[in-house]
């Protein structure tokens, strides 16, 4: 299970020449250093389509962004690919410690919303029943189908329960040139006891089920890596050899998007296409927060599970990218 | 007296500011616990969290009410960001209501249901949001500050002891479905706090104990503790002589 809790992203803000701007957080920001990645979004709210909404005024490295509460986002970089991705510090207009820019960012961010949920998302909404850290901008949303009961009846039944925590990124923002590099590079950390009940549950013959397309990342992310934390460009796919994961328990996702071709390295295309026919046949819900599939992979190859692979699993905690607590 | 290593713990205090919630705040960081303080006041907030520092802990302060809804997600959140998602819980945060303290029959409804928000409302919401990942780990401590105005009815008392034996009894559901994760409900006893002085502006602070400081010097009696044993059903009341209840240092 991925127990990265989902953070409010989407912030409203005014550009040093007073024109409304959204700020929508990419990626986790950085606990000590208050530095994010920001998609710049135009003026209006979710009932727009993002791919309708009026493109963002420009802004500039050293801008001032004024956001609610005193809130300040400043300016340090652009992206070389798009102007709409930007690097920002968040801090306060008056002094003040890293914990009060965190409870002002929490007052002033709202959850990332959707067109196809008809009532707007609160915090507790976006939250799964076991979210910790705030590394999540999306809600990791296959958990919400695990509940305190959940949890339980799976320790009755003998079943191991473990965490890793993914950065789930935004997926996607309705821009071409920002969907084109979304998602950045995630954050993940595999503690020592997850990699160690994924151990166990090969010596039995047992089988590893990913809650979500982002612990599945965070998996074969950590293993591809051979580290146990770090950041993770690792994209699974048609062709992908998954080394850990055996089923991921996901949302309903259609042909074309990352979604449905991360499904790929776990079933082939015509059988995804079936069952995408099935689930339209019986009206299931699409995207996020809405119904689940859970898939089962085809066997992983012997090569990928033997003690090679073990030996080269992420047994290592230290790494230049060790997100912060 | 048996020392207590909270190191490499994160601990949330609420009502963090003054009296029993800084105390318990600093007694955690010394014992090397990463610090979070939740209270309204930000200046006083930010006095407790400076006296920590001072003394070399870390300490964060988060300025919000627990007894607002909106409150709870942004509180856990910030508070994991900052320091991990927290294993020790100290819900001591709790209100009177109106002082001078009225009888039930002229207590207002609306008075009644924001001490419920406070002190038992907000540490259900709290806990329900924190203890979902300590399950997980299968490891944890919630701490409640109750009152003997849980267990016995004085005058004027309603709706804090209404609140508390509620509370008490929230702790011990709570240990009843989500063992091994630890719940107490603890009676610190009288304490010379600003909460005891509006509760009772008369009474002698000479007879009252410092909050926490005051408790470990004392060999015996000042706080009893119960253990929250939703199965049994039993209250097992103790006294925790020397030091605050066996378990702080959550395994």
């Amino acid at each position: 299970m991925n127990d990265a809790a989902t953070f409010p992203a989407s912030l409203a803000g005014i550009t040093p020449r007073g024109e409304p701007i959204e700020l929508r957080v990419a990626g986790a920001i950085v606990a000590e250093a208050l530095r994010a990645t920001v998609a710049l979004l135009g003026p209006g709210d979710h009932r727009t389509l993002t791919e309708d909404r009026p493109p963002p005024p420009p802004v500039a490295p050293g801008d001032r962004i004024r956001l609610a509460g005193g809130l300040v986002a400043t300016v340090a970089a652009l992206d070389p690919s798009t102007p709409r991705l930007a690097e920002v510090v968040f801090g306060l207009d008056r002094p003040g410690a890293t914990a009060g820019v965190w409870a002002a960012l929490y007052r002033a961010g709202r959850p990332v919303q959707y067109a196809h949920v008809p009532e707007p998302l609160a915090l507790w909404d976006v939250q799964n029943v076991y979210a910790g850290r705030p590394w999540a901008v999306e809600m990791p949303s296959a958990g919400r189908a695990i509940r305190g009961e959940t949890l339980l009846a799976l320790a009755r039944r003998g079943v191991e329960v473990a965490r890793v925590t993914h950065a789930a990124g935004l997926s996607s923002i309705g821009d071409a040139a920002i969907d084109a590099v979304l998602p950045l590079p995630e954050r993940f950390e595999v503690e020592g006891a997850t990699w160690e009940a994924v151990a166990r549950a090969r010596r039995v013959g047992g089988r590893v089920v990913a809650i979500g397309t982002s612990a599945a990342r965070a998996l074969e992310g950590a293993a591809r890596a051979g580290r146990r934390t770090g950041i993770t460009d690792h994209l699974l796919g048609p062709g992908t050899r998954r080394a850990i994961v055996d089923a991921v328990l996901t949302g309903v996702h259609e042909t074309g998007t990352s979604h449905f071709d991360l499904l790929r390295a776990f079933a082939p295309r015509e059988v995804l296409d079936a069952a995408l026919a099935r689930a339209e046949a019986e009206s299931l819900l699409g995207h996020e927060h809405g119904d689940l599939w859970l898939v089962w992979g085809a066997p992983r190859r012997r090569a990928d599970v033997g003690p090679g692979a073990a030996a080269r699993g992420p047994f290592s905690a230290s790494s230049p990218g060790a997100p912060a607590r | 007296m048996r020392s207590m290593n909270a190191g490499d713990e994160a601990a949330l205090v609420t009502g963090g500011s003054r009296g029993l919630g800084k105390e318990l705040g600093k007694a955690l960081a010394r014992r090397g616990a990463r610090v979070v303080l939740v209270a309204r006041e930000e200046e006083a907030l930010g006095r407790a969290v400076a006296e920590i520092r001072a003394e070399g802990g870390e300490a964060h302060g988060l300025a919000f009410d627990v007894g607002d809804k909106e409150a709870v997600h942004r509180i856990a959140g910030a508070a994991a960001a900052l320091v991990g998602t927290p294993s020790i819980v100290v819900h001591n945060a709790s209100t009177l209501g109106p002082v001078p303290m009225p009888l039930l029959l002229d207590t207002a409804c609306e008075d009644l249901e924001r001490v419920l928000e406070v002190n038992l409302v907000g540490p259900f919401r709290l806990t329900k949001a924190l203890a979902g990942p300590l399950l997980l780990e299968r490891r944890g401590l919630f701490l409640f500050v109750s009152s003997d105005a849980a267990v016995s009815a004085y005058p004027r008392w309603g709706a804090y002891g209404i609140s508390k034996a509620a509370q008490d009894h929230l702790a011990r559901s709570l240990a009843a479905e989500l063992d091994p994760i630890r719940f107490l409900a603890v009676d610190p006893g009288e304490m010379d706090t600003a909460m005891h002085a509006a509760a009772i502006p008369d009474a002698d602070p000479a007879t009252l104990a410092r909050p926490f400081g005051g408790a470990r010097r004392r060999t015996s009696g000042s706080w009893s503790s119960t253990e929250a044993q939703g199965r049994s059903g039993s209250r097992a009341r103790r006294s925790c002589p020397s030091s605050s209840p066996r378990g702080i240092s959550s395994s």
